[in-house]
């Protein structure tokens, strides 16, 4: 087990180098110049000149890139070209708030996903079934701004339900973590029917109502619990899912996470914050992937790690 | 008779509606909330350079000149009077007295020598350090010799003498400009790298609070030095709030004004419906949307190509397109710019005339790219563009980029031809020379530069020169003549394709009162929080 995590530890520090490698590519392919949108529109060549210097974007590209890497490991992420502040700050304190939405997507994909493939497989082939089916197909495929925009404009504007976007309490959470998870929801909805549906499948759920156990019964206590197993293991990769859906959820609801900060440095050119952002969101994605790896032997025996 | 007896019953009618105009006078007191979809990024003058952070650095901060509010009639701010020499070289200010900062130390000379010497040092990276480049020693501090302008003396706390190395008419404008605002120098080296976040100044509000991400709040300054104003206690900004939910959100009352403006998409539907009149502010500003053509490659290097554009197409059918929010562009100055000449028709629409003008030019068959920003409207007009130009004969591809990347693109002198929505041009102040240099002159068509257009006319550039040294008091319109002889040139040359002059509006709550020209003021974009108020104060 600990030489496992070792090896594990060992290989993520080489995905986040090589996310660093490509971020940092990435910013020397996009076809436009930082330092024209640092200096503005009345900018002499001597003042964009000047400020090519202070950023150190007059130095070769390998040299750059040490530099970088050298600030990188020492918890630097750099300094903001737009906000002229450091990045590292910027973006930690922008975290809890994606975080916290994530969660409430989590949990929203799950109480949607779970009962409603219970549901699905345990009326297989009839129209409950078929219709739960084809909403889970619905939502998987509904772009999320739209869904966004649908769902503020029916339960905030028509019906004042809950606030028209916004960030502080309860009920600004529940409409961006729905758009967020419904999509995971019609997802797991359909893991979750055909995991049942093996489940219902086996001897033992045979024997359990041989022995008069009430469908109910055998279906929570025997089939729930086996079939929740592929489930379990999927939460840790809904990490990564999400960190692209925060992107537009945010952007909708104004929600002040990371998602609303990358989007809002990409219009700007704000080379800095990008990377800051793409670094932590790569941590975030590769841990998720960790405890993912890590939890499924502890849930199914079957799986061993070596 | 007839007609003097209407207008004594009109001015009857006047007299008898003014107690009814006097009861929506202005009121101390009440809030204001104002949503914009980006966080802002800095509050600081010298930095700040967008147009989300432009009118509230102008609210926090204040210069030697300002306007008059939702007008551009230049007026002493933190300067209580001013003098300029015969030569044109010395500008000397008397300072106002009792300017408090908001930190409650008084303001004075050194900190507006302390405040111009940030915006010039590179170190401070200004995007608008480059418009003091008139002031004695800036080369110096610019090339990193000194850190000091020598151009600016301080004889005492309530004086400010600054030598100019030419003669700017310009120049007071400058002074208005967020770049030269007084900041305390020990609240800047107090707060560091932070100091963007933690703003202190002189203006009609002080900083109250900035979470990021999410609002921003001001409270009115109680010693601000102008009595009376501003009217509101505080303006509270939200951020993050898409334009499409803030409209919905005014609406409910949650809000009071769409700091982004009206999206498009949802335009026709607020104007189409009557109670909505008194809510949107209509003005003018001092924008012009226009097409570029490379001056420096073919075809465009041929004049009769680029008349030809220009006749080819139909700004009306533009204009159209983006709802009426404008009005269709004969030259390169709006209406509102001094400068402007109404005489100049332009070229009209006569796509008959451009495919004889192109005959007549024999470049033979037209194949070119037209770089567009990709956000709405600017691909539909485009396309419109497109159209109009296929139409006579010349076939223009689309190319719809990120913003940064068509400014790249321009700077490089790489696009044929760029479509300007979005990027260019509203004047940073209301002088026709902010529209020449950067954008028409020689100075601008470098690398980097933002001349798209690469037209270097050194004629005109010395013209231009020559006008900018008419100083005094009774050589103003002289200048402005001159300019628009130059701009008349400009247009015979026909580098850009003018298409439209934007019109603002701006959508705010029943509650708050204020001129439509607060509300669209064309300094104080977007909106004058000082003059503002609150029609249910207490």
């Amino acid at each position: 087990m600990l030489h496992y995590l070792a090896r594990r530890l060992a290989a993520s520090l080489l995905i986040l180098l090589g996310v660093s490698i490509v971020t940092f590519g990435l910013t020397f392919m996009i076809p436009a110049d930082p330092v024209a949108m640092i200096a503005g529109r009345n900018s002499t060549p001597q003042m964009r000149d000047n400020i090519r210097i202070q950023l150190g974007l007059d130095k070769p590209i390998p040299e750059q890139y040490a530099r970088y890497l050298g600030r990188l490991v020492t918890g630097n992420l750099g300094m903001s070209y737009a906000r002229k502040s450091e990045v590292g700050p910027l973006v930690v304190s922008r975290l809890p708030p994606t975080l916290l939405l994530m969660l409430g997507a989590i949990i929203a994909e799950l109480l949607i996903g779970i009962p409603a493939g219970i549901y699905a497989a345990t009326r297989r082939g009839r129209f409950a079934d078929k219709a739960a089916m084809t909403l889970s197909f619905v939502s998987v495929s509904t772009p999320q701004f739209v869904l966004g925009l649908t769902l503020l404009y029916l339960f905030a504007y028509l019906w004042n339900w809950f606030p028209l976007g916004g960030y502080g309490k309860l009920s600004n959470l529940i409409l961006p973590a729905l758009t967020l998870g419904l999509a995971g929801g019609g997802w797991y909805s359909r893991m979750m029917r055909s995991s049942m549906i093996e489940v219902l499948r086996n001897d033992y759920i045979r024997t359990a109502r041989a022995k008069g156990m009430s469908e109910w019964r055998v279906t929570m206590k025997h089939g729930f619990r086996n079939a929740i197993l592929p489930i379990v293991a999927m939460i840790g990769l809904d990490v990564g899912i999400f960190m692209s859906g925060v992107v537009v959820v945010e952007n909708v609801f104004g929600w002040p996470g990371i998602g609303q900060l990358m989007w809002q440095a990409i219009q700007s050119l704000d080379i800095p914050v990008i990377m800051g952002v793409t670094i932590v969101a790569a941590c975030f994605i590769v841990l998720g992937n960790l405890i993912a790896d890590l939890v499924s032997p502890l849930i199914d025996p079957r799986i061993r790690l070596r | 008779m007839k007609k003097l007896l209407i207008s004594a019953v009109a001015a009857l009618a006047l007299l008898a509606a003014a107690p009814l105009a006097m009861a929506d006078a202005p009121k101390q007191g009440g809030q204001a909330t104002v949503t914009f979809n980006n966080d802002l990024t800095t509050l600081d003058p010298q930095v700040g350079y967008d147009w989300q952070n432009w009118s509230v650095i102008k609210s926090i901060f204040d210069g030697l000149m300002d306007y008059k509010p939702g007008t551009t009639e230049l007026v002493p701010d933190l300067a209580e009077s001013y003098t300029v020499s015969d030569d044109g070289l010395t500008y000397t200010f008397k300072l106002r007295d009792g300017v408090k900062f908001h930190n409650g130390r008084t303001m004075t000379s050194a900190n507006v020598k302390y405040s111009f010497e940030r915006a010039v040092n590179p170190a401070t990276q200004s995007p608008g350090g480059g418009y003091f480049g008139m002031i004695a020693g800036y080369d110096d501090v610019v090339g990193g010799k000194a850190t000091t302008l020598s151009g600016i003396e301080t004889p005492d706390d309530k004086t400010v003498i600054f030598k100019l190395t030419r003669p700017d008419a310009t120049f007071l404008h400058l002074m208005a400009i967020n770049f030269g605002y007084v900041v305390p120098k020990e609240e800047v080296e107090k707060a560091g790298a932070d100091w963007g976040k933690k703003p202190v100044g002189t203006g009609a509000f002080k900083f109250v609070e900035w979470v990021p991400g999410q609002s921003i709040k001001l409270e009115r300054n109680k010693d601000y030095f102008r009595a009376g104003v501003p009217y509101l206690d505080g303006v509270t900004f939200e951020f993050g709030q898409d334009p499409t939910v803030a409209v919905l959100r005014l609406k409910k009352g949650e809000i009071d004004i769409v700091g982004d403006g009206i999206p498009p998409a949802q335009f026709a539907e607020l104007m189409a419906d009557p109670a909505n009149k008194p809510l949107i502010a209509e003005g003018d500003q001092l924008h012009t949307g226009y097409v570029t053509m490379n001056v420096t490659q073919p075809p465009f290097d041929n004049v009769k190509v680029r008349q030809a554009v220009n006749m080819a197409i139909n700004k009306d059918r533009i204009v159209r397109l983006i709802n009426n929010r404008g009005v269709p562009a004969s030259q390169a100055l709006p209406p509102a710019m001094p400068g402007y000449n109404p005489d100049n028709k332009g070229y009209g629409y006569d796509p008959e005339g451009a495919k004889k003008l192109l005959a007549e030019a024999g470049v033979g068959e037209i194949n070119t790219e037209l770089y567009v920003m990709n956000v709405d409207p600017n691909p539909r007009i485009a396309q419109a563009i497109q159209q109009d130009l296929a139409a006579v004969g010349i076939k223009a591809e689309i190319r719809s980029l990120a913003q940064a990347e068509v400014i790249a693109a321009g700077g490089a002198g790489k696009a044929p031809m760029i479509w300007s929505g979005g990027m260019a041009w509203i004047a940073d102040f209301p002088d026709p020379a902010n529209f020449y240099y950067g954008i028409l002159g020689c100075a601008g068509a470098v690398e980097g530069g933002w001349n798209w257009s690469r037209y270097c006319n050194k004629a005109l550039d010395e013209r231009a020169t020559k006008a900018d040294a008419m100083v005094k008091d009774n050589q103003k319109d002289a200048r402005i003549t001159e300019w628009k002889a130059i701009f008349d040139d400009v247009l015979k040359d026909a580098p850009w394709a003018p298409i439209f002059n934007e019109k603002r509006f701006t959508y705010h709550s029943e509650r708050l009162g204020g001129d439509a020209t607060l509300f669209t003021d064309p300094i104080h974009i977007p909106v004058n929080y000082d003059y503002i108020y609150a029609r249910d104060a207490q």
